[in-house]
């Protein structure tokens, strides 16, 4: 793509309302410095950029967060989002919602439910989320969702610590009576790099869990719609993350900057522009974050002359800063980039640490720590 | 639990529940919107989903489509339908 042509328009809008939550999910995609409710926009300004999110071409809108469902204002944003043509999707922990705030949400237009579990069991599912009764107020809001006639999907984030129920998590799904279900391994960046020795899956598990997801895609075909993120710590090439920076999605934090994707803001050496300032066509078309690695200009070897680098679009800009402090490198999980060797030696070292305490994702332990790239431990 | 959906011959499909086909003018395409999913049809394609209302069966639907195409033959046209609407069916966008 020439530098100046005009981007073709997005998708898909994910609106992240708050990063306030009930949960303190050790993987959460939020950033480390979490955004207070006193910086979230108003109504007003939600209202505006949801319109013109339909309006640069937008056909469906994420809801989420944090937890969504915290702002009092989320049936007044979904009725907009309908009234503008806009597909609306709710991303939900599932325990701060009743059915009567369901109904209403139905009411102004909601199509659809994803539900996070952090397990198929409560035991493991309310360690991992970090509070108690979670899980169990999650089976009650899913049936609540199926009741008032809405669409849902179940999601898994899946890890070292709960991958011996993955069986049980496809059932759990079937059970509830979700069309789709996620089975996300978690991606490492922000929380989730902080909590990686306590998170990566062996290569042992690995083997099962894409045996476990081939079988079921056969067994569950026409039943059960099964997403399945890889990990890719363990991958020959990279994910296309976000179908390419700039090319399909962008993502609006609860102040409302506007991301190209919603870990983007780990980048510490770009600079973001907010939807209160500029509007939502500019920012997609002129920024200078979304033109910083959109299409294959920006690329160096040995991404410029791959013969993927319009399937994978040069994999992960987040992942390549987290772990190398330069976000125009190859993606690692690429085992064409010069640091594949370390990420895999990473990943089969961390992935039999023993007795890791889980930095749990809260204000308190977010707003003391820094964003700054991990370092990658030398081999030898 | 219930049985993978088999469309036959008398299935009378339809869309379903919030799966939306819906036309996009700024990119001058139809579409179905399912949950965080967004299929972009072609002339083909939409001219099948556009029956697909559950009243009409996988017979009408390809009579309607040979009526609309009198240069095709019908065994090609039925098996095309057949195909694309039971994959649509396994990806949980139409009801058989």
């Amino acid at each position: 793509m020439s530098s100046a042509a005009l981007p073709e328009p997005p998708l898909a809008v994910l609106a992240e309302l708050t990063h306030r939550c009930p949960l303190q999910c050790p993987y959460c995609s939020n950033p480390l410095e979490l955004e207070k409710v006193g910086e979230e926009m108003d109504t007003a300004d939600w209202r505006r950029a949801i319109r013109q999110a339909a309006q640069i071409g937008c056909l469906q809108i994420h809801f989420s967060g944090g937890e969504p469902t915290v702002r009092q204002d989320l049936e007044v944003l979904v009725a907009e989002a309908t009234q503008a043509g806009l597909y609306t999707n709710l991303i939900t922990s599932g325990v701060s919602c009743d059915r009567a705030r369901l109904d209403r949400l139905a009411a102004a237009g909601l199509e659809h439910v994803q539900i996070s579990f952090q397990d198929s069991t409560a035991e493991i599912g309310d360690r991992i989320g970090g509070a108690a009764g979670a899980h169990a107020k999650k089976l009650v809001f899913a049936r609540h969702v199926r009741d008032a006639g809405l669409a849902l999907t179940a999601n898994f984030v899946v890890h070292r610590q709960n991958l011996h129920h993955l069986d049980a998590m496809l059932e759990l799904a079937v059970e509830l009576g979700a069309g789709r279900v996620e089975i996300a391994n978690v991606q490492y960046y922000g929380w989730a790099l902080k909590n990686r020795a306590a998170l990566m899956p062996t290569r042992e598990q690995l083997a099962q869990m894409v045996e476990t997801i081939e079988t079921a895609r056969i067994r569950l075909k026409g039943l059960l719609a099964i997403d399945f993120v890889t990990p890719d710590y363990y991958a020959k090439r990279p994910k296309a993350c976000m179908g390419g920076w700039g090319r399909r999605f962008l993502n609006i934090s609860p102040s409302g900057n506007v991301l190209p994707c919603h870990a983007a803001e780990t980048i510490t050496s770009l600079a973001f522009d907010n939807v209160r300032e500029r509007s939502l066509q500019d920012i997609w078309q002129n920024s200078d974050a979304f033109r910083a690695f959109r299409g294959t200009d920006w690329m160096p070897e040995p991404c410029r002359t791959c013969d993927r680098k319009e399937v994978d679009w040069g994999g992960c800009r987040c992942q390549a800063f987290a772990l190398t402090g330069d976000a125009r490198q190859t993606d690692p999980a690429c085992a064409l980039s010069d640091s594949h060797d370390m990420l895999v030696s990473v990943a089969d070292g961390e992935a039999h640490a023993r007795d890791v305490r889980f930095l749990y994702r809260n204000y308190k332990n977010g707003a003391r720590r820094q964003v700054r790239p991990a370092a990658v431990p030398q081999p030898g | 639990m219930t049985a993978r959906p088999v469309l036959a011959s008398d299935s009378a499909p339809r869309l379903a529940p919030h799966t939306r086909l819906r036309h996009d003018a700024m990119r001058g395409v139809w579409t179905v919107q399912a949950p965080e999913r967004t299929f972009m049809l072609d002339d083909t394609a939409h001219a099948v989903l556009a029956h697909c209302d559950g009243a009409t069966t996988l017979n009408g639907i390809v009579d309607r489509l040979c009526d609309a195409f009198p240069g095709a033959p019908r065994a090609t046209i039925a098996a095309d339908v057949a195909a694309m609407l039971q994959d649509l069916a396994d990806k949980g966008v139409i009801l058989a």
